[in-house]
């Protein structure tokens, strides 16, 4: 069986504005699948592409190994969307947002009925299937809406940041549903702004940043690749501490009144590191993906 | 862009949706159509009668209760769908983002805007159902050529409903339809032969009146009503049918233009 997506070379214009710029990845059966970056970075006008909501300018995409601009009916009917706005129908109540959503796929209603019901329990939302839409909190609002992304029983789901705006207890939940989903073999799309939730769901990853992908690979690996094996933190550094890191070539990031030194292959030089300069206020952690992420697209704010 | 791939009959799921929700809501909206003919009837009835005689039309003579009883559904049919496709599209298209679920699934937008413009036609048709049988317990309309009343209100509910889609594809925001309801519908709603002939006009503003899509609805359901009207029910039946087919097109466009880029 070929790759779920294939995207090559895709660019997306608005009149001057290039927000998409010659992106090229695919995604395989089963696999789930990272696309991060900072704001602006084009994730979410490269989602709307993959379930042709917006035209493409330029490139070639794929879904299913069809072709979106001519096949869009019958991509569409074999995706599940999770869209980033709130898009639940508030005229109707839980369970109707899920019967009349199944119409739209031509579902017939008995069939319906039972996936709603199943798909009601498996997000824990049984008890909820008269209220209505805004009764719900911002968490079962959201497994509302991942709930109605399955009734189409997707071979494609696309999350475009699912765990935005959620307490922790919340995202831990969804988390666990999305792991769940993972384990049955569906193959996932995902945008996110929580690095920790990529590292953890995330078979594989990029990152974007200005339309164009900047790292590919597993989330381990990228960690491994980009920010050493553990970080030293080390707060009101010296010039003494600043000359012999440049004299050694360690990798590091100079904040100004922080330190983050990427831990090299070099024991030796990491003990000498840890022994002579890290008097004060130092910090010993693991590298994260957010450590690749913030060295690779910048510190800086965007927007 | 509009070719025969995106229009099928899915469309019929967005108006069932419409449908769905209406349900909540129908009891609060049975009673307008109930009690708005009876009070117009009412008021003309008492207030006019003694400062209008009769209303020559069409080789009759009418009272002037019977003369506007038939123009009162034309004029519900108008407020009815051109209200659903401006604000009501309005908000599901803006502020609940429900064409945006929607165009996450194998509909297309312009399945969608049809169904909102057939959707507009219905909720008409429901109002000149209820409206015909108020004012035909009346005595106000002859059966059963009065019921002929039914088909030409959707008719007349689809012309409506897709000018109000159009406007709803092109303006900036909810508060700006005040401009197409104050030039538009509101002349009319008063010159469109509704509250008194249309030949009562200057001779220059006649043709005007004429291009009216209210004109037309207003002499049709007064023909199946009265048995007489000035203007040709068939001149009436195409003019309707292809002011609806344009400005669904146009509709299409302007909402592909506001929504998809």
């Amino acid at each position: 069986m070929g790759n779920i997506i294939d995207v090559q070379h895709l660019v997306k214009r608005y009149d001057g504005l290039t927000a998409v710029d010659g992106l090229s990845f695919t995604v395989a059966p089963g696999e789930f699948f990272g696309l991060l970056g900072p704001n602006g970075a084009g994730k979410t006008t490269t989602i709307r592409m993959l379930y042709g909501f917006t035209p493409i300018t330029d490139g070639r995409l794929r879904v299913f190994g069809m072709d979106i601009a001519q096949d869009w009916r019958a991509i569409k009917a074999r995706i599940g969307v999770c869209q980033q706005d709130n898009t639940l129908d508030p005229d109707l109540s839980v369970e109707q947002n899920l019967l009349v959503f199944a119409g739209y796929f031509g579902i017939p209603a008995a069939v319906a009925r039972v996936r709603a019901a199943e798909l009601l329990y498996f997000f824990a939302l049984t008890h909820k299937k008269n209220a209505k839409v805004v009764e719900l909190s911002g968490g079962m609002a959201r497994r509302l809406i991942l709930a109605r992304a399955l009734i189409n029983q997707p071979d494609l789901l696309i999350l475009d940041e699912p765990t935005t705006g959620l307490d922790p207890q919340s995202r831990h939940q969804v988390w666990e549903k999305l792991a769940a989903l993972k384990e049955k073999g569906l193959t996932v799309l995902i945008t996110t702004h929580y690095m920790e939730e990529a590292a953890q769901l995330c078979d594989r990853l990029v990152i974007v940043d200005h339309g164009k992908i900047l790292v590919d690979g597993a989330p381990a690996d990228l960690i491994r690749q980009h920010a050493g094996g553990s970080i030293i933190e080390i707060e009101g550094p010296d010039q003494a501490l600043r000359d012999y890191l440049s004299g050694n070539e360690v990798a590091c990031d100079d904040l100004g009144n922080k330190l983050i030194v990427y831990t090299t292959e070099d024991a030796a030089l990491n003990t000498i590191i840890r022994e002579k300069f890290c008097t004060a206020r130092c910090t010993f952690r693991s590298s994260t993906l957010e450590d690749v992420f913030l060295r690779l697209t910048g510190r800086e704010l965007r927007e | 862009m509009i070719n025969s791939s995106t229009i099928s009959w899915r469309f019929l799921k967005v108006w069932r949706r419409n449908l769905v929700t209406y349900q909540k809501i129908w009891k609060v909206n049975f009673i307008t159509p109930l009690l708005e003919p009876l009070l117009y009837i009412l008021a003309f009835g008492l207030g006019f009668s003694g400062l209008v005689e009769k209303v020559d039309y069409a080789g009759q003579s009418l009272t002037y209760t019977q003369f506007i009883a038939p123009a009162l559904i034309a004029t519900a049919v108008m407020w009815n769908a051109f209200f659903e496709t401006t604000y009501a599209s309005f908000v599901r298209m803006y502020y609940q983002k429900t064409f945006d679920g929607m165009l996450a699934t194998p509909l297309s937008l312009e399945e969608i805007i049809l169904a909102e413009v057939v959707w507009s036609a219905t909720k008409a048709f429901g109002a000149a159902a209820i409206m015909m049988t108020v004012l035909g317990l009346l005595g106000f309309i002859d059966f059963p050529s009065g019921l002929l009343i039914l088909p030409i209100a959707f008719l007349g509910g689809l012309a409506m409903g897709a000018i109000g889609m159009f406007f709803t594809g092109i303006t900036p925001s909810i508060d700006m339809f005040n401009l197409p309801i104050f030039l538009f519908i509101t002349p009319m709603f008063l010159f469109s032969g509704t509250f008194f002939p249309v030949s009562n006009l200057p001779t220059w503003a006649q043709p005007m009146a004429l291009a009216f899509p209210l004109y037309h609805l207003v002499e049709l359901i007064r023909r199946f009503s009265l048995g007489g009207s000035q203007t040709h029910p068939g001149i009436c039946i195409v003019y309707l049918l292809l002011f609806a087919m344009v400005f669904l097109l146009l509709a299409m466009r302007t909402m592909h233009k506001r929504l998809i880029n």
